[in-house]
């Protein structure tokens, strides 16, 4: 069971106390757009072995929604950060460039 | 036989003499006993029969490891099946029965297949009962379920009761042996938080029957001054009967106590199930003896070393009078000094080594007991008990050079450290050559948030298999433990003079002889309880299953509760010989928590019966609970499924209660509806992207019906939406659906839409909302008085703010039953009062309350859907002919986008219409498929669509439906037909769903 910490109330606590929201940053494609592009916002998911980025809600506490950089691997959490932002913050990616030195970056 | 010894059992209070049965005898144990040292004391070896042979089974080991003396506890609501009699201690009216034989322990007709091996080799079941099909449901399958399985389900009820438990430590320690005790020592005087856990009832683990001279003292002593040091630290807990159950991740981990398991009442829980959280975890959880494969080896009397002189020295029982030892190392020397120095005799001591010189062969020899090295048993003698082996040479092929009468193996192939904790989270493994074992990688262990290990080892865990080497691991660890833990430790000297025997290197012997053939390996044990034996792995391989994992599974190796205790390292072996690979390329399998089975019991905990999950109740539940309300469940709700009067059916209740609403007025509890308050600038911009249809031109004042789609076009919400003020909108949810929603708008304005000016909250439980609904609700509403309710002021879709019967009151004037209706939210705390005002008011004009059951039925005729009956996850509102309520003028809602793609608009898509039978008393079951004639590639009836709602209406005198079918719309006046089994079928015309009042205009006045 993770131990993760709600960026917005500062909170760490039991994967339990959260709910998971899938992967993070996707683009929302909406009214008009390409069949194609349109279908992989739904449906298409990176699940990488390794660095990856998602949505969590601190459900049973603040009711906040954030982002949390984790290694899928190993379960080693690189960082927590806002969930109003479409891209992560240059202090986790730098995080996660420290411990995962071949990481080629997010996108 | 074994017999208890006149002397020895450190562990048992002879003054205190308890009584027990097994198998309806009774029998005498001493207080301290585990049932498994009982029964041997009282000569009862016998005490179950294997899976698929039905072979008899006795006690092999002395702890967690039992592969085969498991047997039913108890009677009535307190029975339980499986029940390890080596970790069972016994206690005064202790009831067991053994398992697994019909008709009795002594004589099993299932034994039989003991007689034609060869019938039941790996994946017998896969290759034998393929074909015909229909026999393995009608034959294969109630054979088998009947002659496989291990203990009898239990049929009652369980009487007792278990709990959680919460602890947050610095550093949990797992096991209760020397390399745990001198590692919470380490740790505790470091000044952190430390659980030490130790799953039998007392501490000391092997330290306190192999003994040792620590700093100066004997082993007891050292145990003792240990454990007073603990206990004067007040920051160190020590729990016994406490297994350290499973690890997982960041450092979690779960404890399993078995409070009063040894001495039932019921003024405790059971069980208590730990949920720990620790910076640092130890696994000081010891070692487990390996078996050897010979021919033989499962007979009752043949059992681990190490268990025989545990069984000596904890409990002064001895496991026989002649007691042969088979080993590949010096250790097993131990059990034979033990047996020849209790006055018992040891024939001999067959060695599989070239040679055996070290410290312990002296010993043994010197006190007179025959060693013969490069020796082995080419097959032990006996079948319900040992009677005698035959020795060859363990370079041969099994040839008998002599035959020695015993009534005892004592068989050690070595030891396992204990990994499963360390791998239950991703701890890796390294081989260690010399001691044939995998042991923990330090520097690959599980990782925690931090991406720093959490787990370590310590002692004969850590794969330190010498008294020395493992205490000073085991100190060393403690005090690293607590310093990754963020405790500096102060203790500068961690080396203890140890004296303990030194050892001579083991010799690896995964078969014995080496040489064995066929006739031998067939009878050459790995996994005692699940029956699989060294020709079954062979065979696997031979048939291509070179995975581990696959071999596991098809041979059923190390399966059920043995779960790669026992059977592990033997099984790999024999796989990587036939595979011809190194061992560590086979690998292991995968180690799942729980550590032993735990009981199901502990997992609920609290959990069970109300305290499962809590009931929502309304402001009005009391009332309705003393007013006969049927209660149904709704959600997380129960509310009354009607109000039933003396002497009515359910049935004749509902239809009342729609007559009355019909022809009346009935008042309805819908405080259950969800209600969420969307507040901000950007309030009504935010609803047109949450809503299908357009939400910001509604009129301040007035009332819309709107649905809400997911980004695939679904379906999944539906409700009223009331414009309070320019910024302020008042959203009415499904009763189910408030919380989803709510979460819904929130993941919307924190996720995508952040820059937006709105706030939302869910005032469901604010408010209580009643409904006042029938011909005479506006009378009704007159009489309680304070504002007026007119059409004219208070129109149709219309709502007002003010007071009613003086209490702060909101009527909407909404209505799910198609007559007039006014849904009145007053506070929550006031909901009471308000409901006996307007019962108080309507009794002139014949009030009565309604139900769920008369609320469906109504909104049916109505033609009205029910989130959850008319949707699926697969309906869109077009299917529903709900186009209406899906705006073409925005740019943007969700769910439009995936509106756009072809198949959503379809023609033929299941589309809803309504049902009439032929027969208007018929009514179709719900979830009735109409079938079309023809049948598909499966020979199954060709489907069109199916039920979603269906009732008698009493309002219209006839059975109406509402369904799904392909392509409804363009079906109207046709004749469908439903199977209902039993060759039966109804037949019903597609009509249009609204069945009553088409207009609306009872609703609308």
């Amino acid at each position: 069971m993770l131990m993760l910490k709600c960026p917005n109330c500062g909170v760490t606590a039991e994967e339990t106390e959260f709910a998971p929201g899938g992967e993070a940053h996707l683009t929302r494609f909406a009214s008009g757009s390409e069949d194609q592009a349109f279908s992989d916002y739904l449906f298409a998911r990176k699940n990488p072995r390794g660095v990856h980025f998602e949505r969590w809600r601190h459900a049973f506490g603040c009711g906040k929604w954030f982002h949390a950089a984790r290694c899928t691997a190993t379960l080693e959490v690189f960082g927590t950060y806002t969930g109003q932002t479409s891209t992560p913050p240059d202090d986790i990616t730098a995080a996660v460039k420290a411990k995962r030195p071949e990481w080629e970056g997010f996108k | 036989m074994s017999t208890r010894l006149a002397s020895g059992g450190s562990v048992i209070d002879r003054e205190t003499t308890v009584s027990f049965t097994f198998n309806g005898k009774t029998f005498k144990g001493y207080k301290g006993d585990t049932l498994a040292a009982a029964l041997l004391a009282n000569g009862q070896t016998l005490v179950g029969r294997s899976f698929k042979y039905h072979r008899p089974r006795g006690i092999m080991a002395s702890g967690a490891e039992e592969p085969n003396a498991l047997v039913n506890m108890g009677v009535g609501n307190r029975f339980e099946p499986n029940q390890r009699t080596t970790t069972t201690e016994v206690f005064e009216g202790l009831t067991a029965t053994s398992q697994n034989h019909w008709p009795s322990l002594e004589f099993d007709v299932g034994a039989i297949n003991n007689k034609v091996p060869r019938l039941l080799p790996a994946g017998f079941y896969y290759k034998t009962f393929m074909k015909p099909q229909w026999a393995w449901k009608h034959l294969f399958e109630p054979i088998i379920r009947h002659s496989a399985g291990l203990g009898n389900a239990p049929k009652e009820a369980d009487a007792d009761r278990y709990e959680y438990f919460y602890a947050y430590v610095d550093v949990l320690i797992v096991g209760g042996g020397m390399a745990g005790l001198a590692a919470a020592l380490e740790a505790g005087a470091s000044g952190a938080k430390v659980l030490l856990m130790e799953q039998t009832a007392n501490l000391g683990g092997r330290l306190a029957v192999d003994e040792a001279i620590i700093d100066g003292k004997p082993s007891a002593d050292w145990i003792a001054q240990t454990i007073a040091d603990l206990d004067a630290m007040e920051n160190v807990t020590i729990r016994t009967r406490t297994m350290g159950s499973g690890v997982f991740d960041h450092g979690y981990a779960m404890g399993y106590e078995r409070i009063n398991d040894h001495a039932p009442d019921d003024t405790a829980p059971r069980h208590r199930l730990w949920r720990i959280r620790a910076r640092r975890i130890v696994t000081a959880t010891g070692a487990l003896e390996r078996p050897l494969s010979f021919a033989g080896n499962d007979i009752p009397g043949v059992m681990l070393a190490s268990a025989v002189r545990d069984y000596a020295s904890l409990f002064g029982v001895s496991a026989g009078d002649r007691t042969v030892v088979v080993t590949n190392n010096d250790d097993a020397y131990r059990t034979a000094i033990q047996m020849k120095n209790a006055g018992l005799e040891v024939p001999v001591i067959l060695d599989a080594r070239p040679q055996a010189d070290g410290a312990l062969p002296t010993a043994a020899r010197a006190l007179g007991i025959r060693v013969d090295t490069g020796k082995a048993i080419a097959k032990v003698k006996g079948y319900k008990f040992v009677t005698g082996v035959e020795i060859c040479s363990q370079a041969g092929e099994g040839t008998s050079l002599e035959t020695i009468p015993c009534d005892v193996v004592a068989m050690s192939g070595g030891w396992s450290p204990v990994v499963h904790l360390w791998s239950h989270c991703g701890g890796k493994l390294n081989w260690d050559e010399a001691n044939a074992m995998f042991s923990p990688d330090p520097i690959r262990p599980p990782l925690g948030s931090d991406g720093k290990g959490f787990v370590l080892t310590a002692g004969t865990a850590s794969g330190e298999l010498a008294t020395a080497a493992a205490l000073r691991n085991a100190r060393t660890v403690g005090r690293q433990a607590a310093d990754e833990a963020g405790f500096a430790s102060l203790t500068v000297n961690l080396e203890s003079l140890v004296l303990a025997h030194d050892e001579e290197p083991m010799l690896p012997v995964w078969s014995m002889p080496a040489g064995a053939p066929y006739k031998l390996r067939s009878k050459s044990w790995l996994d005692f309880q699940n029956d699989v034996k060294v020709s079954d792995v062979r065979l696997a391989a031979q048939e291509g299953y070179e995975s581990v994992e696959h071999t596991k599974r098809y041979t059923t190796l190390g399966m059920a509760t043995d779960q790669g205790k026992l059977s592990n390292i033997n099984g790999l072996a024999i796989l990587a010989d036939s595979l011809n690979a190194p061992i560590p390329n086979v690998g292991t399998t995968t180690f799942r928590p729980p550590y032993t089975p735990i009981s199901l019991g502990s997992i609920a905990g609290e959990a069970r019966g109300k305290l499962f999950k809590p009931t929502r109740k309304s402001p009005i539940d009391t009332w309705q609970d003393a007013n006969n309300a049927v209660w149904e469940p709704v959600a997380d709700w129960r509310r009354p499924y009607t109000y039933r009067r003396d002497g009515e059916t359910t049935a004749q209740a509902v239809t009342r209660e729609i007559d009355n609403t019909r022809t009346g007025v009935s008042v309805l509890d819908a405080s259950t509806l969800g209600k969420i308050l969307v507040k901000g600038p950007d309030a009504a911009k935010f609803l047109d992207l949450i809503y299908t249809n357009m939400m910001s031109s509604l009129k301040v004042g007035k009332c819309r019906y709107g649905l809400m789609c997911t980004e695939n076009g679904f379906l999944f919400d539906d409700g009223v939406v009331a414009r309070l003020s320019e910024d302020e909108f008042l959203c009415h949810t499904t009763s189910g659906g408030s919380d989803n929603v709510h979460g819904w708008m929130e993941e919307w304005l924190q996720t995508e839409w952040w820059d937006f000016e709105v706030y939302t909250t869910n005032v469901t439980e604010q408010f209580a909302q009643i409904a006042v609904v029938g011909p005479n609700a506006r009378k009704v509403l007159e009489k309680l008085g304070g504002m007026d309710v007119s059409s004219e002021t208070l129109p149709f879709m219309g709502f007002t703010d003010g007071t009613l019967a003086g209490i702060q009151a909101r009527p909407f004037r909404i209505s799910f039953s198609g007559e007039l209706s006014y849904e009145i939210a007053v506070p929550a705390a006031q909901g009471q009062a308000f409901w006996n005002k307007v019962m108080e008011a309507g009794e002139e004009f014949g009030i009565m309350p309604y139900g769920t059951e008369a609320l469906h039925v109504m909104r049916a005729e109505k033609g009205f859907i029910m989130i959850g009956d008319e949707t699926d996850g697969t309906v869109i509102p077009q299917d529903l002919k709900l186009g209406w309520a899906v705006s073409k003028k925005k740019t943007d809602f969700i769910g439009k986008r995936a509106m756009e793609r072809d198949f959503l608009k379809r023609d033929d898509r299941k589309q809803l219409v309504g049902l009439l039978t032929e027969n208007p008393a018929d009514v179709l079951p719900d979830g009735a498929h109409a079938v079309e004639g023809g049948k598909n590639r499966y020979g199954q009836e060709n489907m069109i669509g199916h039920v979603t709602s269906t009732y008698f209406s009493p309002t219209l005198n006839h059975s109406i439906a509402m369904a799904l079918i392909k392509g409804g719309s363009k079906r109207m006046g046709e004749v469908l037909t439903f199977p209902i089994g039993d060759n039966k079928t109804i037949k019903a015309t597609v009509v249009d769903p609204v069945f009553y009042d088409k207009e609306g205009e009872r609703q609308n006045v």
